[in-house]
C-alpha cells in the first residue's frame, strides 16, 4: 500500500482547516491498489502522481480534450473531472492496462499499423474511448467511430488515421473472435481483471 | 488545477444526504455527474465546504413510464442512458432528440439530466426540453417532498428556488393527452459544444390537432425561456405551416439573445424561428409517414 497524502498533496491550497484524508481502495488495470487521499485530489492525479501511471495524460484540465480518458467500470470518463475518492471500490483501466506482457492490444496495433498517432498526446484517451466503443459495437461504421471519439481532441492527425486504426482493430478483434475466441477473452482479462 | 479543500461525504440514502445538507448550513453542494460542478470548483468559481456525493445512492438511475404514462427520470440517470435508450424515441421524442447533442460522449457518460436542470445554465439543453414538456422536479428536503415545475424552478442564471437542504430526486413529465411528437435542434460551433441557439418543441396530437404544445429556448436569454405564447399559437391547429410560422415568429420575439462572438442577436432570433419551422416540418413529415 502506498500512502499518497504527502506525496500528491497540492501545494497551492491555503493553510486552511484540515480535511480528513480518505482511504480509497480500487482496482487499477486488474491490480488492487489503495491510497490515502485528500477528497479534492482528482482521479487523473492519483493515477499519474500517485500510482505513477503517466500514460493517462492531462491536456486541457478543463474537461474539454479527453486526453485524460480512462475506463471507470468499463465506461469512458474524463479522469480530470472525477475525484479520486469516487473511485473507491471501482475498477479503472488506463492505457497501461491495454497490452499484456507479450502482446499489444489490437487497438494499439491498429494505431501503430495505420499511423493513428503523431505526437501521441491524445492517443491513450483515444484508445480507451475506442475500446469502450468496440465492446458496445464490435463492427462500428465510420460515422459511429467519429461520433464515439468526438469527445477526444487531436491536434495532429486530422483524425483520418485514427478512424482507420479503430476499423483495423475492429477487424482484428472480429477475426480473433472467429478463429480463437478463448485466447481473446484471456487477453482482455489481463486488462480489466 | 485543484479545487479548494472540502469535506467529502458519500451517503447511501436520500434521507441521509438531506440530513448532511441540513447540517452543513448552506455550505454543502450535491455532486451528481460532476460535469459542471467539478470544472467550476477547479476554476474556483465554486468552493463548497462540503461535497455530498449522491452517486452511491441506489435506485436513482432509472428512466421509465408509469402505467398512466407519467414519465420519471431519476437523479442518477445519465445523459448517455437516455441517448442509448431505444424505447425513448417513441415515448419521449423531444428527450430522444436532445440526448445525443448534450455535450460530448465522455461528458454524457457521467452528466445527469436532473443535475443539468438544477445547474440552471442558460446554455443547458435539458431545462428547455423539460419546459417544453411541462416537466417538474421532485425535491426532497427535511420536511418531505414537493414538486416544482421546471419553468418555476429556474429563477435566474445558475439559480434555482431549491433550498440548500433539498435534493432533486427525479424529473417528472406528465402523461400526454394524445400522441407525442417533438424535436430538439441545436446550433453549435463544433460537435460537443454548448448551444449558440437551442430550440425544444413538444406537442401532443389528438384527433389531427394539437392538444398541447410547449416550446423551450436554450442560450438566447439570461435563463431558459418558456416561449408560452408561441406554444399557444399551435394549440388547436393541425400544425399546418401557417400555425407553425406564427409560432416561429412569436418564439423569435420571446428570445432575448445578446450579440457575442457566436453571432448577433438578430441572427440568433432568426435561428430560433428557423428551428421552430424545421421541427414543425419534421413532425408533419413523420405524421404523414405514420398515416
Ligand atoms: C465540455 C463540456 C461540454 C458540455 N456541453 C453541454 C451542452 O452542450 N449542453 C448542456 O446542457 N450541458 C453541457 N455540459 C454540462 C453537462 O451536461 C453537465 O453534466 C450538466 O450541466 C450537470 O449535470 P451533472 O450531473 O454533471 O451535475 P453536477 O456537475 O454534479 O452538478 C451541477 C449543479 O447542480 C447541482 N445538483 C446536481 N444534482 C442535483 C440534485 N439531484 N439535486 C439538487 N442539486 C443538484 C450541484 O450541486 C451543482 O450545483 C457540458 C459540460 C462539459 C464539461
Ligand atoms: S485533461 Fe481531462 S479533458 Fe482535457
Ligand atoms: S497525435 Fe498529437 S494530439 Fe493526437
Amino acid at each position: 500500500m502506498s500512502t499518497l497524502f504527502e506525496e500528491v498533496r497540492p501545494s497551492d491550497g491555503g493553510a486552511g482547516d484540515a480535511v480528513p484524508v480518505r482511504r480509497v481502495e480500487l482496482t487499477v488495470n486488474g491490480e488492487r491498489r489503495a491510497a490515502d487521499v485528500e477528497p479534492r485530489l482528482l482521479l487523473a492525479h492519483l493515477l499519474r502522481n500517485g500510482f505513477r501511471l503517466t500514460g493517462t495524460h492531462t491536456g486541457c484540465d478543463t474537461t474539454n480534450c479527453g486526453a485524460c480518458t480512462v475506463l471507470y467500470d468499463g465506461v469512458p470518463v474524463k479522469s480530470c473531472t472525477m475525484f479520486a475518492v469516487q473511485a473507491d471500490g471501482h475498477e479503472v483501466l488506463t492505457v497501461e492496462g491495454l497490452a499484456t506482457a507479450s502482446e499489444l492490444h489490437p487497438i494499439q496495433e491498429g494505431f501503430k499499423d495505420e499511423h493513428g498517432l503523431q505526437c501521441g498526446f491524445c492517443t491513450p484517451g483515444m484508445m480507451l474511448a475506442a475500446k469502450a466503443l468496440l465492446e458496445e459495437k464490435p463492427n462500428p461504421s465510420e460515422d459511429e467511430i467519429r461520433w464515439a471519439l468526438s469527445g477526444n481532441l487531436c491536434r495532429c492527425t486530422g483524425y483520418q488515421n485514427i478512424v482507420k486504426a479503430v476499423m483495423w482493430a475492429a477487424e482484428k478483434l472480429g477475426a480473433n473472435v472467429e478463429s480463437d475466441g478463448a485466447d481473446d477473452a484471456g487477453d482482455d482479462a489481463g486488462g480489466e481483471g | 488545477m485543484y479545487p479548494s479543500r472540502f469535506r467529502y461525504e458519500a451517503p447511501s440514502t436520500v434521507a441521509e444526504a438531506v440530513a448532511m445538507l441540513a447540517a452543513a448550513d448552506g455550505e454543502a453542494k450535491i455532486l451528481a455527474g460532476g460535469q459542471s460542478l467539478i470544472p467550476m470548483m477547479k476554476l474556483r468559481f465554486a468552493a463548497p465546504a462540503m461535497i455530498v456525493d449522491i452517486n452511491g445512492i441506489g435506485g436513482l438511475d432509472y428512466h421509465r413510464s408509469d402505467p398512466d404514462g407519467t414519465y420519471r427520470i431519476g437523479a442518477l440517470c445519465r445523459h448517455a442512458d437516455l441517448e442509448k435508450s431505444a424505447a425513448l424515441a417513441d415515448a419521449q421524442p423531444t428527450i430522444a432528440a436532445a440526448a445525443p447533442v448534450v455535450a460530448d460522449p465522455l461528458v454524457r457518460t457521467r452528466g445527469t439530466l436532473v443535475g443539468s436542470v438544477c445547474h440552471a445554465d442558460p446554455q443547458g439543453d435539458w431545462a428547455s426540453v423539460m419546459v417544453s414538456l411541462e416537466g417538474a422536479i421532485v425535491a426532497q428536503g427535511p420536511n418531505g417532498r414537493r414538486s416544482i415545475q421546471v419553468a418555476d424552478l429556474i429563477d435566474g442564471p445558475f439559480q434555482t428556488v431549491l433550498a440548500p437542504d433539498e435534493i432533486a430526486v427525479e424529473a417528472v413529465i406528465p402523461a400526454a393527452r394524445g400522441a407525442r411528437a417533438g424535436g430538439y435542434l441545436k446550433l453549435e460551433r463544433r460537435v460537443g459544444d454548448f448551444a449558440t441557439v437551442g430550440v425544444a418543441v413538444s406537442v401532443e396530437m389528438s384527433g389531427g390537432s394539437v392538444a398541447r404544445a410547449g416550446i423551450g429556448l436554450t442560450a438566447v436569454g439570461p435563463a431558459t425561456i418558456n416561449a408560452s405564447d408561441a406554444a399557444a399559437a399551435l394549440v388547436g391547429t393541425a400544425l399546418d405551416s401557417d400555425a407553425v410560422d406564427a409560432a416561429a415568429q412569436l418564439a423569435a420575439e420571446a428570445a432575448q439573445p445578446r450579440s457575442d462572438h457566436r453571432g448577433s442577436a438578430d441572427y440568433k432570433r432568426h435561428v430560433v424561428a428557423t428551428f421552430v419551422r424545421r421541427i414543425g416540418a419534421q413532425i408533419q413529415r413523420s405524421e404523414q409517414e405514420a398515416a
